[in-house]
């Protein structure tokens, strides 16, 4: 069970967060000035990489905020949490 | 009864001999002492053997002294019922009853004795340092770890610290003898006042993050059988040893064929001899040992039989000094015996392993074999660790055994002298403290005496049978507790099979309850042959998942059972739905009232009953359940415009609105009323089960996407009770509930809520709003009040015959009006204008989902739409899920399906059956039959509007 660090609580079990996906996903600014594809892209279509990869959690059982992680999917290394809206951090 | 095999004197061992346990196994009576386990005090009784294997049927003995055993598995009756444990785990109680088994265990439910069920408990803890082993390494990591003051937690899985060390005789440490030396180690851990000490306890998983589930057996608590300890970690140390193989020869399986290190427990710690006359046969040192305890205790040993062709001289000479005999450069090719075994064939191997010269037989009841051993890399494994070949030690061991938070140590690492265990384990514990915040520096490596660092062992797996043909070699097992043999091996090689988890999953090998302990790395070691692999680390090993040691469900759930196994959540109005005879629905977590029966009443007469009240008198529902957020903010009106697929930012203050929201691909998530209580402020209701994920949804979208928005939400769910009311006569019930309120059609129309005082002096808020399609009033109050607004209403209504009507009624009466149930009606690929809701879609805002309606998926005419079916013979009621086709379809497989019955019932106004369902093109199909084929039969219905009762609403403003 991954041990994940919310940004405004501290370290909580995984059990506490609800999963919201790849983060920097933005909801686009006209959605009906997208072709299907390119809507289709928002609504379906999420990058699956091995390694770093930047997600949306919500602490659910706690604060019930979210934040955005770096998580290594490799490994389940949770290498950054940080608030909704900052930017991406660097890791190694 | 005397323990036949018992050896006498104080020779060091670990039991109580002042003690007499009295036991029961295969129905007879036999003795024991406390320290023993099930199989020690068995073999001291002389019993070897148990159930015989379960595909070949063949006589099978104890093999082992731990978890790894493949064979003596048996059926505990007494202290608790427990099945497919190992008899070499079970610790010897008194009035312990068993029975062995072949293979596979039951646990028969007619036996259970009420009250006396297993109860299991769980602890949840932190700690800086655990330790997973007690033996050397594991004990000189845990007790300079403890000296740091870090809170440690040292989890062994035997009854007692030491490990292998106390299956030792001569060897030494720091000068005292290995058991004075473990007293000592354990004595600084009792001293540490942040050390927790769980022996008995098995680390059966280990997960992301240094998280750990620790299976205690007998916690000293009383009447728990069992505890789960669920451990974070900050740093972990893996010290868990080491497991000796057996070797692949012909009739390798006999009773009396056991592990060269198990034979030396026996003698040692329990004080057992396991046989008279011992055939040693090792293709390491470590056998060594064993032959010359065997001799020590006074058993004949009629030789060590080494595959090495020049095994390290000392080691020769100190057996042959004691008086046995010492073949090098052979090996046993084949055994003898029935219930028991009575001799080997033993023969001269090359390099190659062919048997190269006359086979010689040698008399014996006991032949232990020393194949080398496997580091248990399990743990390590199961955390995503990678292991590689180590040819030296002859075994894979971990490839990275240091990161930043574990560290595997000792045997389990691949070091297989005493002397590197203990230092290393020393270094590990002063790491791991200091990593954690308490520094600590490692001590001096003691001194030790009596373990001679071992020599290179020889890779020898598998020993050729007397024939050629490997295919031929079915009693060469490869895996004893799945009956797996060579020539299964070969067969599945044959196939065309490269890949060990193919091969695994091809032979079954181990995947028994001993998932291959003893078995694993032989496995592999036979496909490199059969491959023709030149090294074993070629073929690499199959993934270690938890749990390491097979795990109850009993002790999974620990008191998480019966109704403590999910919370239950009532309404104020509960305890009167009891009285009054109530059947209840699970609702999610809710309990709600499902029908009312009166006097021998069936379910059906009772929903028509209650159908009827509302439908022509007055009927009242405890609405409490359903889902009520409370929407707040100058941005509030904007945030639901969004939302919803329908409009809300215009909707008055005092009125009410009925929407729908989807999700992003367009497909309806949640429907309900909302209410503007004013302009800043709404009060949003949801579907009962839905409650909290549109909570979370509106959450999700207001923090990550519209942090500009100025809006809060609050569940207030359980703040308020509402009572429905409903009927013709519900327009006289709220008045007399409510004589401010003027209830007349044009002062409270449709969809408007007021504000007011009840009689009885309780603020409500009541709205008019129908799921019925009759006219209706929701009376809402705070929870407090519930109770007593639901005995007003009762009282109110009593000259009306008020009826109180539960949740099969209310889905009657919805589905009489077409009125869909989020989740029963739809299922996540329904779009509103699937629900013939194209109505609420608005035209001239922009919200979640609604750039998906364009999508050509999403537009087609074809897509499956909602509608009524009739079935044609009226008293025919299909059953909800019910597949359905064209009438001509043929049904044979694969049929085309048009789609299936969503919601269905009997219907006290049509007096008839109707349904609800989703159809391909189901519009353009009303007035078609379409048929549900229901096994032997198949039911014809008529595809017709979803709306089969009033449908001009005439009904909604009452009489």
């Amino acid at each position: 069970m991954l041990l994940i660090e919310c940004p405004w609580c501290g370290g909580r079990d995984e059990t506490e967060f609800g999963y919201g996906g790849q983060a920097h996903v933005p909801y686009p600014e006209d959605p009906h000035a997208l072709t299907d594809a390119q809507w289709a892209e928002y609504v379906f279509i999420r990058d699956n990489p091995r390694g770093p990869y930047a997600e949306r959690w919500v602490h659910s059982a706690g604060c019930r905020r979210w934040f955005n992680a770096v998580r290594d999917t490799g490994t389940n290394d949770v290498k950054a949490t940080y608030p909704i809206g900052a930017r991406k951090p660097v890791t190694s | 009864m005397i323990n036949t095999n018992r050896l006498s004197g104080a020779s060091g061992d670990r039991i109580d001999r002042t003690r007499i346990l009295r036991f029961t196994f295969d129905g007879t009576e036999y003795t024991g002492h406390p320290g023993d386990t099930l199989a020690s005090a068995l073999l001291a009784n002389g019993v070897l053997g148990y159930g015989p294997s379960i595909y070949a049927d063949r006589p099978r003995g104890v093999v082992s002294a731990g978890t790894e055993e493949p064979n003596a598995l048996v059926r505990l009756r007494a202290p608790q019922q427990a099945t497919m444990l190992p008899a070499t785990t079970v610790e010897l109680v008194d009035g312990l009853v068993a029975d062995s088994l072949s293979g596979i265990g039951r646990l028969d439910a007619s036996e259970r004795v009420p009250g006396a069920d297993t109860l299991c408990d769980k602890k949840y803890v932190h700690a800086d340092v655990v330790v997973i082993g007690a033996g050397p390494a594991g004990l000189a990591a845990a007790a300079v770890a403890a000296r740091s003051g870090a809170r440690v937690l040292v989890a062994e899985e035997r009854r007692e610290l030491g490990g292998a060390l106390l299956d030792a005789r001569a060897e030494q440490i720091d000068g005292a003898a290995a058991a004075d030396w473990i007293k000592q180690q354990g004595r600084q851990l009792l001293e540490a006042p942040e050390t927790r000490v769980l022996t008995s306890s098995t680390v059966v998983g280990y997960y992301d993050h240094n998280y750990l589930l620790i299976a205690q057996r007998n916690p000293d608590a009383s009447g728990i059988a069992q505890r789960l300890w669920h451990v974070r970690a900050k740093q972990v140390i893996i010290a868990t040893g080491a497991h000796e193989r057996p070797i692949v020869f012909a009739d390798n399986d006999r009773p009396g064929i056991m592990l060269a290190g198990a034979v030396r427990r026996y003698l040692n710690r329990f004080a057992v001899l396991p046989g008279r006359r011992a055939v040693v046969f090792t293709s390491s040192d470590s056998a060594y040992d064993t032959a010359l305890d065997l001799l020590a205790a006074g058993g004949e040993v009629s030789a060590l039989v080494d595959a090495r062709p020049e095994p390290p001289q000392v080691l020769v000479d100190s057996v042959r000094d004691a008086g046995a005999e010492v073949i090098t450069g052979s090996a046993v090719v084949g055994t003898h015996g029935a219930q028991r075994i009575t001799g080997v064939r033993v023969a001269p191997i090359d390099a190659d392993g062919a048997i190269t010269g006359a086979v010689r037989e040698l008399d014996c009841d006991l032949l232990a074999v020393g194949g080398g051993w496997s580091p248990v890399v399990h743990l390590y494994g199961q955390a995503g660790g990678q292991l590689r070949w180590d040819d030296c030690a002859a075994a894979f061991v971990p490839a990275e055994p240091v990161t930043a938070s574990r560290q595997v140590i000792g045997a389990a690492r691949g070091t297989f002298d005493l002397a590197g265990c203990v230092a290393q384990g020393q270094c590990a514990g002063a790491k791991a403290a200091t990593e954690a915040g308490y520094r600590v520096a490692a001590p001096a490596a003691p001194e030790v005496r009596g373990a001679p660092r071992p020599s290179r062992p020889r890779q020898l797996w598998l020993v050729p049978g007397e024939t050629a043909d490997p295919a031929d070699w079915t009693t060469h097992f490869v895996d004893l507790q799945r009956d797996a043999t060579v020539r299964d091996v070969w067969r599945a090689v044959g196939t065309g099979m490269v890949s060990v988890e193919h091969v695994k999953r091809y032979t079954t090998i181990s995947t028994g309850a001993d998932q291959g302990k003893t078995s694993g790395v032989n496995a592999i070691g036979v496909l490199a042959e059969a491959l023709g692999q030149a090294s074993i680390g070629d073929v690499g090993t199959t993934t270690f998942r938890p749990p390491y040691t097979p795990v109850t469900f009993s002790l999974l759930a620990g008191r998480d059972r019966a109704e403590l196994s999910d919370p239950v959540r009532t309404t104020p109005i509960h305890s009167w739905h009891v009285e009054h005879g109530a059947l209840f629905e699970n609702v999610g977590q809710w309990k709600r009232p499902w029908y009312y029966p009166l006097h021998g009443e069936d379910m059906e007469q009772a929903v028509l009953r209650e159908c009827r009240a509302a439908r022509t008198g007055v009927a009242m529902q405890d609405a409490s359940t359903l889902g009520k957020i409370e929407i707040v903010g100058p941005d509030a009106p904007e945030f639901l415009n969004r939302i919803y697929t329908n409009g809300f930012a215009k909707l008055a203050v005092g009125s009410a609105r009925y929407g729908l929201q989807c999700k992003a691909d367009g497909m309806v998530f949640d429907d309900g009323v909302s209410l503007r209580l004013a302009e800043d402020r709404y009060l949003m209701t949801t579907t009962t089960g839905n409650a909290a994920a549109v909570l979370d949804w509106l959450e999700e979208w207001l923090q990550t996407e519209w942090p500009d928005l100025a809006v809060h939400c609050t569940s207030v769910t359980e703040q308020w009770s509402t009572v429905a009311v409903v009927g013709p006569d519900s327009r006289d019930v709220i008045a007399r509930l409510a004589p401010d309120l003027d209830v007349s059609a044009a002062a409270f129309p449709f969809m408007a809520h007021r504000e007011t005082t009840l009689a009885s002096g309780i603020p409500a808020r009541i709205c008019r709003i129908s799921f019925s399609g009759e006219l209706a009033f929701e009376v809402n109050v705070a929870s407090w009040f519930g109770l007593a607004l639901w005995e007003q209403v009762y009282a109110a209504g009593a000259d009306y015959g008020i009826t109180p009507y539960g949740t099969e009624t209310m889905h009657v009466l919805r589905a009489e009006k077409g009125f869909p149930i989020v989740g029963q009606d739809t299922d996540g690929t329904v779009t509103p204008d699937d629900l013939g809701m194209g109505w609420a879609i608005a035209k001239h805002k922009d919200f979640i989902g609604k750039r998906s309606f364009a999508r050509p998926d999403t537009a087609r005419t074809n897509r499956k739409q909602l509608v009524g079916l009739l079935p044609l013979d009226p008293d025919e009621v299909l059953p909800e899920g019910a597949a359905l086709v064209e009438p001509p379809v043929q049904l044979n497989p694969p049929v085309p399906m048009l789609g299936h019955v969503t919601s269905s019932y009997r219907s006290a106004v049509l007096d008839r059956g109707f349904a609800l369902a989703l159809i391909e093109s189901g519009r353009a199909r009303i007035g078609e039959v379409v048929h549900a084929p229901l096994g032997e039969r198949t039911v014809p219905a008529r595809v017709t509007k979803p709306v089969f009762y009033d449908e001009e609403g005439n009904r909604r403003d009452g009489r």
